[in-house]
């Protein structure tokens, strides 16, 4: 593609200077030709890759003119409410950024919701990953960084809205006090060599400062570079297409294509951040007056990220047990280790888990449909359900008051809710995950409804189903079914043996495990709707060996089977041959 | 007509019919219940008020909770010795009389004239001492200081008022009022006579000079304009999280949509068949 471009002479010799030095025309031919999938969810890593730029650049700008100290000043600037007040010299400095600094208080406010809205991209983009299986094999490491990055930008976000030291981010800062202490035996010691002595003391904030600024953002940029390069040599993941296998990957040419998308995606991520800003007024510290340890304002939330701490933090009894001489305050320690630890811990074991589960041991490249993934998809919904309790019970007093409801009701429906919602999330999500297996296996067998209705010359009247569309029908096709275990045979046979591998509390589990992930819908065997001419003439041996499963796990008419026959398993790509990208 | 006959299956067809729906019954709601009406202030005056009238109008307004001598029953709490300053800032915020039992009693279209409300203040008076009605020059804020204000108003107001007295819950239903609606009057009777929830903040605890800097903080912080663009209704950051994930995310998600749109084949498709 690249040889058919006229190269002006200047350009040219330009290149070749670089290019006899360096050596680096290969790379970028490479480079240029590398092969993007077009999904609009694919973007959405790329929001938290340009907002942390953004991050970036107006936090360059913020530390121009913001002083991270404690020290004591009085406060003569232009918002005259607080004129004559004693305040930090943190909190007089964001005040003057935000009305006496050219621009501050855009730039402030741009760098607030950039890091709510990176937040916000992290979130969604492992929504993406997990519910799709893009973490499977290769990629579990890259999955595994995300997770860190996720863990280091709520750190990173706590620190940057406890730095102007007003009274919401002091309250915030308490509390985050209160868990260190709440850390058996060390906690004490940890929140004291943090805080330099006793509550808010006057290191905290020059700390938190050089936290914020220096060494937490050098370790994301250090992991978001590891995560892209990782991402380049394992190639992109791609949604189930025609055509597209795990070994030939669809999409468009870095150049010219991609690189137009994702640059106008750069404007349009600073395009929303600055309408953003430009009309909606985030952390007026202003109104939200100096921190005092003495007052506590109603209302008082952290950033949305931080908000299931909060709730389960509002969530929890007041538990606090005394252990061999130790206080354990149950109360801050289990709201901050048990949610967060069961998400992000949960979700940095679940690769292996559900390869042992599954057996699957094989690359994918090819997405998975959520639906054809019914207990990974549940299992999300259920955690997005117990997120999303702890996360509303966070600002309980707000929806209390907003929704006229008693404020112990909130907490308790809550209490409630986090423990039931996920377990009927589960169950409701499988079943309208098997239940649209079970229409796109309908879909496949007799095609789409025409509404259309003809009479036969018997009298007899019909109607008349459009076989669906060939790139359709791929997509339908691409679902893979698990593994029946232990491989090879019956977990337990006629004579009530029990298989080697199915013996044994792990292997019991495993068993088990296992049954959940067979519940799944086969799909029809090929019908004569067309169906044969999507493999001819295409030459893709994978299209081959698609159907080829096609054809044998079409054999089984019911789930319960597929565990006693041992050819109803998945298609699983050459281990030999090398992701192979061409262009579209 | 056939304008809109002829669109009718327009994909924008059913968010155009659930927008303008949201619309005609935003306005229809607006219309019935009245577009945000707040209540008149009025000065306070010390008119000459009079007890006999008042105690007629407590007769017939009041009586049947609090008793024909105000000394209180199972409903209602004697009023003796509650003093005027109590009357007029339950009345005149609509509160009293009461429309129903309930955790508390919120803010409500008052249905006395102000006179009324100072005849019936007076009945109560008389009965025994209590706290008065402040007079214009006690909730004056000329000369008050919004700074001393903002840090008496954070230390005694904003656990239950919030930050900027956008209101908050309390506990088993009982809420904090916001404080857009009040006038420095019944602020300064709130604070000497502790309605509801409230703690009574004495002349002992906030002098009526602290009095004064805290209604003009109250009065400053709800008149300021929002700087930083919308206020998001001053409820801290609950509604940016809103924001960001509605307003942030949503747009940008559709923009993704339409980056990455392809030229849809169905209609080709449907002509094959």
């Amino acid at each position: 593609m690249s040889d058919d471009v006229h190269v002006p002479g200047a350009l040219r010799g330009l290149g070749n200077w670089v290019d006899e030095r360096f050596g680096g025309a290969g790379y970028v031919r490479t480079l240029m030709k590398k092969v993007f999938p077009d999904h609009w969810s694919f973007f959405l890593g790329e929001i938290a890759l340009y907002s942390f730029v953004i991050l970036l650049l107006t936090g360059t700008f913020l530390s121009l003119f913001f002083v991270p100290s404690m020290n004591d000043v009085v406060y003569h600037g232009s918002y005259i409410k607080l004129n004559g007040l004693r305040m930090s010299e943190a909190y007089a400095s964001t005040l003057r950024i935000s009305f006496d600094v050219r621009g501050g208080l855009l730039i402030r406010q741009i760098h607030h919701w950039a890091a709510d809205i990176f937040m916000v991209a992290i979130t969604v983009h492992m929504l993406r990953i997990f519910f799709t299986g893009a973490y499977r094999k290769p990629r579990e490491v890259n999955w595994l960084i995300g997770i860190i990055l996720f863990s280091l930008g709520l750190i990173e976000g706590l620190f940057g809205y406890s730095l102007p030291d007003d009274q919401l981010s002091g309250a915030g800062l308490r509390i985050f006090e209160g868990v260190l202490q709440g850390i058996p035996i060390v906690g004490t010691y940890l929140a004291y060599f943090l805080f330099g002595g006793g509550f808010p003391g006057n290191d905290i904030v020059p700390r938190m400062y050089i936290i914020h600024v220096l060494l937490i953002p050098g370790l994301i940029l250090a992991l978001v570079t590891a995560h892209l390069l990782i991402m380049f040599h394992q190639k992109h993941t791609a949604m189930p297409a025609k055509d597209q296998t795990d070994t030939h990957e669809l999409g468009q040419p870095f150049f010219p294509y991609f690189i137009a998308k994702t640059t106008a995606w750069l404007f349009f991520v600073f395009a929303a951040l600055a309408i953003l800003a430009t009309f909606a007024q985030i952390n007026p510290i202003w109104q939200y007056g100096p921190y005092t340890p003495l007052a506590i304002s109603s209302a008082s939330q952290p950033d949305w990220y931080m908000g299931i701490l909060e709730g389960a933090l509002r969530m929890m009894p007041a538990w606090e047990i005394n252990f061999l001489g130790h206080t354990l305050s149950l109360s801050v320690l289990i709201p901050f280790a048990l949610p967060l630890g069961i998400i992000l811990g949960g979700a940095a074991f679940w690769p292996w888990f559900e390869k042992w589960a599954t057996g699957d041991n094989s690359e994918h490249h090819v997405l998975d449909r959520p639906r054809n993934a019914a207990v990974r998809t549940s299992i999300g919904i259920a955690v997005v359900v117990f997120y999303g309790v702890l996360w509303a019970e966070g600002a309980n007093d707000v929806i209390a008051n907003k929704l006229q409801i008693p404020l112990y009701t909130v907490t308790w429906i809550s209490r409630v809710l986090v423990i039931v919602g996920p377990i009927l999330a589960y169950f409701a999500t499988k079943r309208i995950c098997i239940g649209l297996q079970r229409k796109d296996a309908e879909l496949l067998e007799h095609g789409l409804e025409t509404g259309i209705i003809v009479q036969r010359p018997n009298g007899e009247f019909e109607e008349i189903h459009r076989p669906v569309s060939e790139e359709a029908r791929a997509v339908l096709e691409a679902k893979k079914v698990p593994l029946a275990l232990p491989v090879g045979a019956a977990a337990v046979d006629e004579n009530g043996v029990s298989a080697p591998q199915a013996r044994g509390l792990m292997g019991k589990m495993r068993v088990r495990a296992n049954q959940a992930f067979l519940e799944t819908i086969p799909l029809p065997a090929g019908d004569g709707h067309g169906h044969g001419n999507g493999h001819e003439g295409n030459g893709h041996g994978e299209v081959e060996g698609g159907g080829q499963e096609h054809a044998a796990v079409g054999a089984s008419t019911a789930p319960a089977e597929l565990d006693r026959l041992p050819d109803a398993q998945p298609q699983r790509p050459d281990p030999g041959a090398a992701g192979d990208e061409s262009e579209s | 007509m056939s304008w809109i006959i002829a669109r009718r299956r327009h994909p924008a067809a059913g968010y155009a019919a659930i927008a303008g729906l949201l619309v005609v019954v935003a306005v229809g709601y607006g219309a019935l219940t009245g577009f945000g009406s707040g209540a008149s202030a009025s000065a306070p005056a010390q008119n000459a008020t009079d007890i006999a009238q008042g105690r007629s109008l407590f007769l017939d307004n009041c009586s049947s909770c609090h008793g024909l001598e105000a000394q209180g029953t199972p409903q209602a709490p004697s009023l003796i010795g509650a003093g005027a300053a109590a009357v007029d800032f339950q009345m005149s915020t609509g509160r009293m009389p009461a429309k129903e039992q309930g955790p508390q009693n919120d803010r409500k279209p008052v249905t006395f004239t102000q006179q009324q409300i100072y005849d019936i203040a007076g009945y109560i008076a008389s009965l025994a001492p209590g706290p008065q009605i402040p007079s214009a020059s006690e909730v004056s804020t000329a000369g008050a200081d919004a700074a001393l204000g903002s840090q008496l108003f954070s230390t005694n107001c904003t656990q239950c008022h919030g930050f900027a007295g956008a209101g908050g819950a309390l506990t088993y239903g009982k809420d904090a009022p916001p404080l857009t609606a009040s006038t420095p009057t019944q602020i300064y009777e709130a604070m000497l006579t502790g309605p509801e929830a409230m703690p009574v903040f004495g002349d002992g605890t906030l002098t009526p000079s602290d009095k004064r800097d805290i209604i003009a903080y109250i009065t400053q912080t709800r008149g300021e304009t929002n700087p930083g663009g919308f206020s998001l209704g001053r409820t801290g950051p609950v509604t940016e999280g809103l924001v960001i994930w509605l307003g942030g995310l949503g747009f940008l998600v559709l923009i993704a949509m339409w980056i990455t749109a392809k030229r849809r084949d169905t209609r080709v498709d449907l002509d094959e068949s």
